[in-house]
C-alpha cells in the first residue's frame, strides 16, 4: 500500500504565499509528477509530505490515515533531494546503510540490502568512497540508493536528476521508469522539465504559483490542456498563441486573417478569445483549406526536425517542418492549420473552450 | 583535528581562491612595506621579549642602570617562586592559575554546551522576532562590562556567590553565550539544512539528526568558538578583581596585579608569572590555529 493525499495545503513564506490550497491524489503504485516552474511551490509540496515543513493549512494522508502531524521519521516515506544531501563523512556504504541503521537493523541485514542496491544502480565499486570522490551522477545514485533500500509506502523525489548532464538524465530516465515499474512502488516527482513527466508519469499534476492548474495522464496534459498557461508550459517549441475572436462561422485573428469556426466550440461572438496551435499541427507544405499568410521571421534546425518562425502580423508561429526545409528570411508562406487539433482559450480567464469530448 | 573547513562545508559553491591584490606594487614599496613592517614588529614584541627577559634575569640584573640586553646570568628562580611558596608548598600564585584554569574551562565548556544549540535553533527553525532576540543577545555585549560591576557585586552579595568560583564561571558564561551563539550561528548556517532532513526521512528524530549528521561538521567551528570564549574567560580581569578577594578564589589576572604595588615590587616574579599565564593561551591557539582563521574569515562572515 502507497497512497497519498493532500488536501487544501497552504504554506506562506514572508508575503510570498508558496502553497495555496494545494490538493493532491496520489493512487498506489503510480507514477506521480508534479511539474512547474521554478517557484510553482513544486518543493515546498514534496516537504509538506514529507513532514518537513510546517504547513498554515491542508491536511497529509498516507494509506487513508491523517498524517498531518507526524514527524518525517513516523510518516515511512523515503526521498532524494535535489542535491542529494548524502552526508559528507560518511562513506556511499554508510550514506546507503543510514535508512536501516535508523532502524537498527543487523548488520548483515544491511550488508546485504546494501549490495541489492549496489548491484540494482550499478553503483558496487564506489561504496567504500566518499560524496567528495564522486561525480554528480555517482552521487545520484547513491542519493537513489539510500532511498530505494528499504521499502516505504512511497518515495518522494525532488529534481533527481536537474544536476545531471542531459545524456546522463536521458539514461536516467529510462532506468527510474524501470525501477518503478520493478518495485511497484508508489513515486511522488517533482521537475520543472516537461520531458520528464511527459515520459515517465501515470499523472501528471501542473503546479504555478501554489496552485494546481491541471491533474492528469501525460496525453490529457498534453492534448487537453486545461488553459492557457498549460497549453504553453507544455510542449516543445512552445504552443503558438494568436488573439482573436469569433464571427459567424468564422474566427477572425486580431492580426487579421481568418479561419473557419472549428466546429467543436462554443463560444459566443466578439468575445476575446486565443487560438493555441502547437507546431506538429500547423505545417507549411500541404495547402489546405484553412491557412494563415506570413512570411518567414527564422529557421531552427534541430536535427530530426526543424522549426520555423513563421511571422503572422506582429504573432509569431512556431511551425514544425521536415528537416530539409529551406527558406529566406521575409519570404512569403502560407501556414496549413488542422483545426481539429486546434485549442481555444478565453482571453481573460485563460480556460480552455474546447470540449473534452471532440 | 582531521576535519578541515572545505570539508565541512563541502557543499557549497567553489570558494574564490584569488590571491588578494597587492596594493603598494614595485621594489621600492616593497622595501618600504618590510621596514614599516620591522618598525610595527619591533614595537609590539619588545615588551613581550623584556618581559621574557626579566623573567630569567637574576634580581641584580633587573634593576641595573643601564638595563642589559644581552650578558646577563640567566635564572629559573623566579619561575620557582611562582609555584612555590618561600617556606615550601604551594604558593598563591599557582593556587591562583589552578583557578583561572577552572573557572576558564568550566565556564568555556557551559557557554558551549548552552550556545551551540542555540545557534543551530536559530539558524534552523522559524523562531518568532528572530532578528529582534539575536540583536538583544548581542546586545549584551554592547556596553563594556565595567559598566555593571557594581550592579552585579551587589546582587552577588546578597545571593552568597561574592568570592567564589561559581559566581566568576556564572558571570563568564553569561559573557560568552551571546558571542558563542552570534559566532556558531555563522557555522550552522554553512551547513545545508538538507542533511537533517534526510537524516530525518531515514528515520532519525531532529535531534538524533543534529548530534549525528551536523554536530560532527561543527567541530571545527566549536573549536575555534571555544578558544575566543576561553582567551575572553582567562584574561578576564575586571569581575575578578571586584567578586572575588581570597587566595583560594582569586584567579591569576588580579593575583599577578596584586604582586605590584607596596614597598617593593619584584619585578622578577611578575615577570615571570606573567609569562607562565601568557603561555596555555598562547599554546592552545597554536595548535587550533587553522580553525582560529576559519573562524574569523569564514563562521562569522555573513554571505
Amino acid at each position: 500500500m502507497g497512497t497519498v493525499a493532500v488536501h487544501g495545503l497552504c504554506k506562506s513564506f514572508g508575503k510570498v504565499q508558496a502553497l495555496d490550497g494545494v490538493t493532491l491524489d496520489v493512487p498506489d503504485g503510480s507514477f506521480f509528477v508534479v511539474l512547474g516552474p521554478s517557484g510553482a511551490g513544486k518543493t515546498t509540496t514534496l516537504r509538506a509530505i514529507a513532514g518537513l515543513e510546517k504547513l498554515d493549512a491542508g491536511s497529509v494522508h498516507l494509506d487513508g490515515r491523517d498524517a498531518t502531524g507526524d514527524a518525517p521519521a513516523a510518516r515511512d516515506l523515503a526521498m532524494v533531494f535535489q542535491n542529494y544531501a548524502l552526508y559528507p563523512r560518511h562513506t556511499a556504504y554508510e550514506n546507503i546503510a543510514s535508512p536501516l541503521r535508523a532502524r537498527r537493523c543487523s548488520s548483515s541485514e544491511i550488508a546485504a540490502a546494501v549490495e541489492r542496491m549496489s548491484n540494482l544502480l550499478h553503483i558496487e565499486r564506489l561504496l567504500q568512497r566518499r560524496p567528495a570522490q564522486l561525480s554528480g551522477g555517482e552521487m545520484q545514485r547513491v542519493a537513489l540508493a539510500r532511498a530505494l533500500v528499504r521499502h516505504p509506502r512511497a518515495f518522494l523525489m525532488d529534481e533527481p536528476l536537474t544536476n545531471l548532464d542531459l545524456k546522463l538524465r536521458v539514461e536516467m530516465r529510462t532506468e527510474l521508469t524501470r525501477i518503478h515499474r520493478s518495485l511497484g512502488a508508489t513515486f511522488v516527482y517533482v521537475t520543472n522539465d516537461q520531458v520528464e513527466a511527459l515520459s515517465m508519469a501515470d499523472q501528471v499534476a501542473v503546479l504555478k504559483e501554489g496552485k494546481v492548474q491541471q491533474v492528469g495522464t501525460p496525453t490529457e496534459v498534453y492534448e487537453r490542456p486545461a488553459n492557457q498557461w498549460v497549453a504553453g508550459f507544455v510542449g516543445s517549441p512552445p504552443i503558438s498563441l494568436l488573439a482573436c475572436h469569433a464571427e459567424g462561422d468564422r474566427l477572425v485573428g486580431a492580426q487579421g486573417w481568418t479561419l473557419p469556426r472549428p466546429r467543436w466550440t462554443t463560444a459566443e461572438d466578439g468575445r476575446a478569445l486565443l487560438l493555441g496551435l502547437r507546431a506538429e499541427d500547423l505545417s507549411v507544405e500541404q495547402h489546405g483549406d484553412a491557412s494563415l499568410s506570413g512570411e518567414l521571421y527564422g529557421l531552427e534546425p534541430l536535427g530530426d526536425r526543424t522549426v520555423v518562425d513563421v511571422r503572422v502580423g506582429t504573432e509569431i508561429l512556431k511551425v514544425k517542418a521536415r528537416p530539409t526545409v529551406t527558406g529566406t528570411t521575409g519570404q512569403r508562406l502560407l501556414v496549413t492549420v488542422d483545426l481539429d487539433r486546434a485549442h481555444l482559450f478565453d482571453a481573460g480567464t485563460g480556460l480552455s473552450l474546447s470540449q473534452a469530448g471532440r | 583535528m582531521a576535519v578541515s573547513v572545505d570539508e565541512a562545508v563541502s557543499a557549497g559553491p567553489a570558494r574564490d581562491r584569488t590571491p588578494p591584490a597587492r596594493s603598494l606594487g614595485g621594489r621600492g614599496h616593497a622595501a618600504l612595506e618590510i621596514a614599516l613592517l620591522t618598525v610595527l614588529a619591533v614595537v609590539m614584541l619588545f615588551p613581550v621579549l623584556w618581559m621574557i627577559e626579566t623573567s630569567i634575569k637574576e634580581n641584580r640584573d633587573v634593576y641595573a642602570v643601564p638595563a642589559q640586553f644581552f650578558g646577563f646570568t640567566v635564572t629559573m628562580d623566579h619561575f620557582k617562586d611562582v609555584f612555590v611558596a618561600p617556606g615550601g608548598g604551594r604558593s598563591a600564585l599557582s593556587v591562583a592559575f589552578l583557578n583561572s584554569v577552572v573557572v576558564a574551562g568550566v565556564s568555556t565548556v557551559l557557554a558551549t554546551v548552552l550556545g551551540v544549540p542555540a545557534a543551530w535553533a536559530y539558524s534552523r527553525f522559524a523562531v518568532k522576532a528572530k532578528k529582534d532576540q539575536l540583536f538583544f543577545i548581542l546586545s549584551t555585549r554592547f556596553m563594556p562590562p565595567v559598566v555593571v560591576v557594581i550592579p552585579i557585586f551587589l546582587m552577588y552579595r546578597q545571593v552568597g556567590l561574592i568570592d567564589s568560583k561559581l559566581g566568576l564561571i556564572l558571570i563568564y558564561t553569561a559573557f560568552n553565550v551571546p558571542f558563542t551563539i552570534w559566532m556558531m550561528k555563522g557555522f550552522v548556517d554553512e551547513v545545508p539544512a538538507e542533511y537533517e532532513d534526510a537524516a530525518m526521512l531515514d528515520g532519525y528524530t531532529r535531534v538524533q539528526a543534529f548530534r549525528r549528521f551536523t554536530l560532527p561538521l561543527l567541530v571545527p567551528g566549536i573549536a575555534a568558538t571555544a578558544v575566543f570564549a576561553l582567551i575572553f574567560s582567562w584574561n578576564e580581569f575586571v569581575f575578578a578583581i571586584f567578586l572575588t578577594s581570597s587566595d583560594s578564589v582569586r584567579t591569576a589576572p588580579p593575583a599577578i596585579a596584586g604582586l605590584i604595588g607596596g614597598t617593593t615590587t619584584d619585578w622578577g616574579l611578575v615577570a615571570a608569572a606573567s609569562v607562565v599565564f601568557a603561555l596555555p593561551v598562547l599554546v592552545f591557539a597554536y595548535l587550533v590555529r587553522k580553525h582560529l582563521v576559519a573562524g574569523v574569515t569564514l563562521g562569522a562572515v555573513r554571505r
